[in-house]
């Protein structure tokens, strides 16, 4: 009896330690992402030197020439861009859906956005070249249609199911009493919502804002196949542009030595920039808990 | 939720001559909800109408050539790939949630940590994936573009999905459940295996489901790690193009839009039909 209650133990202790260790992978995956990349795309912004590489505004890598300005500016104006289509229509959406929504159109609205999130990005981009490009083409004859503003239509569009979701469930966590002071005061239904309610949900809703930021500037595959990708400074929204990630893909395919590494120290910009939008998102969400 | 403030038509066309404010913020919120749904909905019926024309059996050959450009390799591929992944990520995945929520002291400095990486992993771009997939398993540990490698990355890139969808399974399974269990004498382990996972199945089933639904439209983090290999895998180290990937190629070599087309109806029905099981299964536990 003895030896058998020591067996149970040693199974829920084995067990125990599986499910630790199952619990640490993604501290290992984190890790090795990390180590990889900074090891790999370091030794190259040292070689190129940090100021020319960040701030070098030509990139040739066949005259050796590695300035990602271009590609920074480029990501930079995309988002930008994205976010002045995407963030009022994803707000405004989301106080619909929260405030204003009757129950039967809810259940169509809520799948809807569900859906728009899952739709791979290659299909957007393809939707973007099929559609968006030849429509600014059409409107602006002497743009090529892959310009700064098709990136920008597109990825406004794609980034909206992040901010309705994250913005609606900030809407619905703000206390209701709020919206029936606002009422009391006599206030409208639309007034109470939006001077009342909105104004607390706030911080989620920059939050959502913050999220969306982050998956505008790592989007690959849409860009790419709207955005022109020239490498060179960015000169007009009816111009191509080239993201940092577009820059990655297009090249990795048959870059070699210090060319290659310097792709891989464009994905280590792209990474902190990425890691700081993060810091930045759990800092808005702790102080909407708060 | 029941309104407090129930008005009939008349009384609210009353309120907004009153106030033209309030009927142009009314105006605004259901005009962009418009928009968000017109906008899906335009997407959906644009690619449906001109792609099915397109849906032809040569599509489905068995063998790739260029004159056929058939998908089927690359179905059947990513079909491989996302068996292949999940049985990477969904053990572990599930396993960390078990631990996350059934084991971890509160207040853990090791579980605090666990959760920052989970949640750093979710804000990763693909393409960071991609990349590392291909310093790490393509040419450190020397596996190549191929199925294997594709496989790992992926299982990396949705493994903070699992375990946040396992998490909030088993958190929704009731603590009396586990009372009771431990009150006929039950282990913990026992616990866990016999009483809680089977309630949260569901739960988890759903995560896994969107999981699906991302390794399906993954391209950027398989282009440089699974390769663009159009044919039917012959191990696990050879290079292989998933479906996402096919189209991808096909839209930008430019001469086969026609197929691209109707490459996208195929990967368009694919993901609404996971979007629309997942939603269903998500229905069901709320019904209980």
């Amino acid at each position: 009896m003895g030896s058998l209650r020591n067996f149970r133990l040693n199974k829920e202790t084995i067990m125990q330690a599986v499910f630790f260790l199952a619990a640490c992978a993604s501290i290992l995956a984190v890790g090795l992402i990390c180590v990889f990349l900074f090891a790999n795309g370091l030794p190259a912004i040292g070689k190129i030197g940090i100021f020319q590489f960040l701030l070098g505004k030509t990139w040739q890598p066949s005259n050796g020439q590695y300035g990602i300005l271009p590609m920074i500016l480029g990501s930079i104006y995309v988002t930008a861009g994205a976010l002045i289509v995407g963030v009022p229509i994803g707000i405004l959406t989301a106080i619909f859906m929260a405030k204003f929504c009757p129950k039967g159109i809810y259940k169509i609205l809520k799948p809807a956005v569900g859906l728009l999130a899952g739709i791979p990005s290659v299909i957007y981009g393809f939707f973007g070249l099929v559609l968006i490009v030849p429509l600014i083409r059409q409107i602006f004859p002497d743009s090529k249609g892959t310009s700064m503003l098709a990136a920008s239509l597109l990825l406004g569009i794609m980034v909206l199911p992040t901010i309705i979701e994250v913005s609606e469930s900030a809407i619905r966590a703000v206390p209701e009493s709020y919206y029936e002071g606002g009422l009391a005061l006599g206030a409208s239904h639309e007034r109470s919502v939006f001077f009342a309610t909105v104004p607390a949900a706030k911080s989620g809703i920059l939050a959502g804002v913050i999220l969306g930021i982050g998956r505008v500037i790592g989007e690959t595959m849409a860009v790419i196949m709207v955005a022109g990708n020239q490498p060179r400074m960015p000169s007009g929204l009816l111009k191509g542009v080239r993201t940092l990630t577009a820059n990655i893909v297009m090249e990795m395919g048959y870059a070699a030595d210090l060319h290659r590494e310097s792709l891989i120290a464009t994905a280590v910009v792209l990474f902190v920039f990425i890691l700081l939008i993060n810091l930045l998102f759990s800092v808005m969400k702790g102080e909407n808990k708060g | 939720m029941k309104p407090i403030n129930k008005q009939r038509l008349r009384q609210k066309l009353a309120a907004y001559r009153r106030s033209p404010l309030s009927l142009l913020l009314f105006l605004l919120v259901s005009l962009s909800a418009l928009v968000t749904v017109f906008v899906l909905f335009f997407l959906i019926i644009y690619i449906l109408v001109n792609g099915i024309p397109h849906l032809t059996p040569e599509l489905f050959a068995w063998e790739y050539n260029s004159e056929n450009v058939s998908m089927l390799p690359s179905i059947i591929n990513t079909i491989l790939m996302t068996a292949l992944s999940l049985l990477i990520a969904a053990p572990v995945g599930i396993f960390a949630a078990i631990y996350l929520v059934e084991y971890a002291k509160r207040g853990n400095k090791v579980v605090k940590i666990i959760r920052i990486t989970a949640e750093t992993l979710s804000g990763i771009p693909s393409i960071v994936y991609g990349l590392f997939g291909m310093l790490f398993f393509v040419v450190a540990l020397g596996w190549g573009n191929s199925l294997l490698s594709g496989a790992f990355t992926l299982a990396i890139m949705i493994l903070p999905l699992i375990i946040r969808t396992t998490e909030e399974a088993l958190k929704s399974v009731p603590d009396l459940y586990r009372e009771a269990s431990f009150g006929l004498g039950a282990g913990r382990l026992r616990t866990v295996f016999c009483v809680v996972l089977p309630s949260a199945v569901p739960g988890i089933l759903a995560g896994i489901i969107l999981a699906i639904g991302r390794i399906v439209g993954e391209t950027a983090a398989l282009i440089y790690t699974a390769g663009t290999v159009a044919k039917v895998p012959e191990n696990l180290f050879s290079s292989t193009r998933t479906l996402s990937v096919h189209m991808y190629n096909l839209s930008q070599e430019g001469l086969y839009f026609n197929q691209a087309y109707a490459t996208a109806v195929v990967l368009l029905l694919v993901v609404i039909a996971i979007n629309s099981l997942s939603g269903f299964i998500a229905k069901r536990i709320a019904r209980g």
